[in-house]
């Protein structure tokens, strides 16, 4: 099926017609007996690494296999903050991959994804937090990722509502920030990237879940049962998430991995009052406001593992408060919506982007409460792990095995929270 | 938030306990003597059960001791507690 292209004057064309003659932007496709590839998890990571896959390395026979609905996982759940000011050299190589990518990404799927790099500052509360994002700062810039040190007036100037007294419980002593990063629309990400390889003959198959692994006498993977029935192929990408231990359990393959639920909440929509990012680690805040008015707070993680996509109201509570005595115009706001999300999360903050033990299975999991912002440069870089059995120079240092030598990308003692 | 039955003082919120992850895990009695997956597999690995669910909590601002809980990870439901050192109740399996 060849694509619509979306433009200003299809836009006006349709327009004459009262919008009736837009045609479906994906195939509602069922399973194939065989695939050459097929990625189980239909995120944005997952698509993206469906339309890699057959944009840049021929693959023409790939299915995406979703179990809900495309997008309906964390890829619908988060808080759309992308950036690539992390400490460890390692870091900073794959999510300014992925930051450079977010910049014409729209271009490239024809579909807009509204990227608006806005700024992300994330704020200083201590002596400690200053000293840590000084060295950020430095370490970013080294690396070539920009991030500037802001005093706490300069940060006021760059976003206006934030409280800056000195007399606050943990008072703003300064700021980092990164210009580039911002954010994007996450459902249409998801639907980009549906769009563009369906366009090059990806199947999209929604409502299929994956239960089981067949392998052949070597150990390789060569089927997979689903809930629509057996499929055969030799190469299978687990971009799954919250539920990448349950899916590579099927073939024996243990992770280090945990999943806890993540909440995020959204008030009701206003006026554009809100610049920018402001992130704050230290008493866990994320706020930005989306092009629909809606301010979206990103709060943390509960403390138990959990498969359930819904958290408890008092971590809700715990960025509210937060959030209110930083930017103390917004204590009046009604809060909208709230939800969860089932993060899987390493032990070192980093993801594992690779292969695993088995032949032919990879594996693109561990982004933990950070994932959407690495989407275009994840994908990008695990379609290439698929096509070559091998990984990519940049993600080459994200194995499965660096837990057993010991060559840790320690994000977690970097950033002292989940980011 | 979970209520939690904490087997020395009773059932108190969720607020008064600290998660203390997976239970049942043993330090391998001689590290020295372990091969490296195995020490990782300690360090690292956990189950991650989608179900029922060993673990631990810590009555921290209560009486500050540890014990187990069985918990369904699909639900949040809290099927039984138990004191550190016990086996899990089988019935609860």
């Amino acid at each position: 099926m060849t694509r619509q292209r979306f433009s200003g004057l299809s836009l006006l064309w349709n327009s004459l017609g009262g919008h009736r003659n837009w045609r479906a932007q994906w195939r509602r496709a069922a399973p194939q007996a065989e695939y050459d590839a097929v990625i189980i998890g239909g995120g944005g990571h997952g698509l993206g690494t469906a339309y890699y896959l057959a944009a840049e390395h021929g693959y023409t026979r790939v299915a995406v296999l979703e179990k809900g609905w495309i997008g309906g996982g964390n890829t619908g759940r988060n808080t759309t903050i992308i950036r690539s000011n992390y400490l460890f050299d390692e870091s900073a190589r794959l999510y300014d991959h992925s930051v450079k990518m977010w910049g014409d990404l729209s271009q490239v799927l024809n579909y807009n994804v509204m990227f608006s790099p806005r700024g992300v500052m994330m704020l200083a509360h201590t002596v400690h937090d200053v000293q840590v994002a000084k060295r950020h700062v430095h370490a970013n810039r080294c690396n070539g990722v920009d991030n500037e040190w802001l005093s706490p007036e300069e940060a006021k100037a760059f976003c206006p509502p934030l409280n800056i007294e000195p007399g606050l419980r943990y008072p703003v002593l300064g700021a980092a920030l990164q210009r580039r990063g911002g954010t994007a629309r996450h459902d249409a990400v998801a639907w980009g990237y549906a769009r563009a390889a369906d366009a090059l003959g990806v199947d999209i198959v929604e409502n299929c879940e994956v239960t089981g692994i067949r392998r052949d006498t070597s150990g390789a993977v060569e089927a997979l049962e689903t809930s629509r029935g057996l499929i055969r192929t030799r190469k299978v990408g687990v971009v799954a998430a919250g539920n990448t231990s349950v899916v590579l359990g099927m073939a024996g393959v243990r992770v280090p991995l945990e999943s806890f639920p993540l909440q995020a909440l959204v008030s009701e929509p206003i006026k554009p009052v809100f610049p920018c990012v402001v992130m704050s680690n230290g008493i866990h805040a994320y706020i930005s406001q989306s092009d629909k008015g809606e301010l979206v707070i990103g709060a943390g993680t509960d403390v138990y593992t959990s498969y359930t996509q819904r958290g408890a109201l008092h971590v809700n509570m715990h960025t509210l408060e937060a959030i209110c005595e930083l930017f103390p115009m917004f204590r009046r706001m009604r809060m909208l919506r709230n939800w969860g999300g089932i993060v899987d999360v390493t032990p070192d903050r980093s993801p594992i982007i690779g292969k695993t033990p088995v032949p032919g299975l990879y594996v693109n999991c561990g982004w933990g409460t950070g994932g959407f912002k690495a989407t275009p440069g994840s994908a990008h870089v695990f379609a290439w792990t698929l096509a070559h059995d091998e990984p990519h120079p940049i993600n080459a240092p994200f194995t499965l095995e660096r837990f057993r030598e010991g060559h840790l990308i320690d994000e977690a003692a970097a950033a002292a929270v989940a980011h | 938030m979970l209520l939690i039955h904490c087997p020395h003082c009773g059932t108190r919120p969720e607020l008064e306990f600290s998660y203390g992850g997976e239970a049942h895990i043993a330090r391998p009695a001689d590290p020295s003597q372990v091969s490296d997956d195995d020490w990782a597999s300690y360090l690292y690995l956990r189950s991650n059960t989608k179900g029922v669910h060993a673990e631990r909590w810590r009555h921290v601002r209560g009486c500050g001791r540890f014990f187990n809980a069985l918990r369904d990870t699909t639900t949040d439901r809290i099927l039984v507690t138990y004191k550190a050192g016990e086996k899990p109740p089988g019935e609860a399996r």
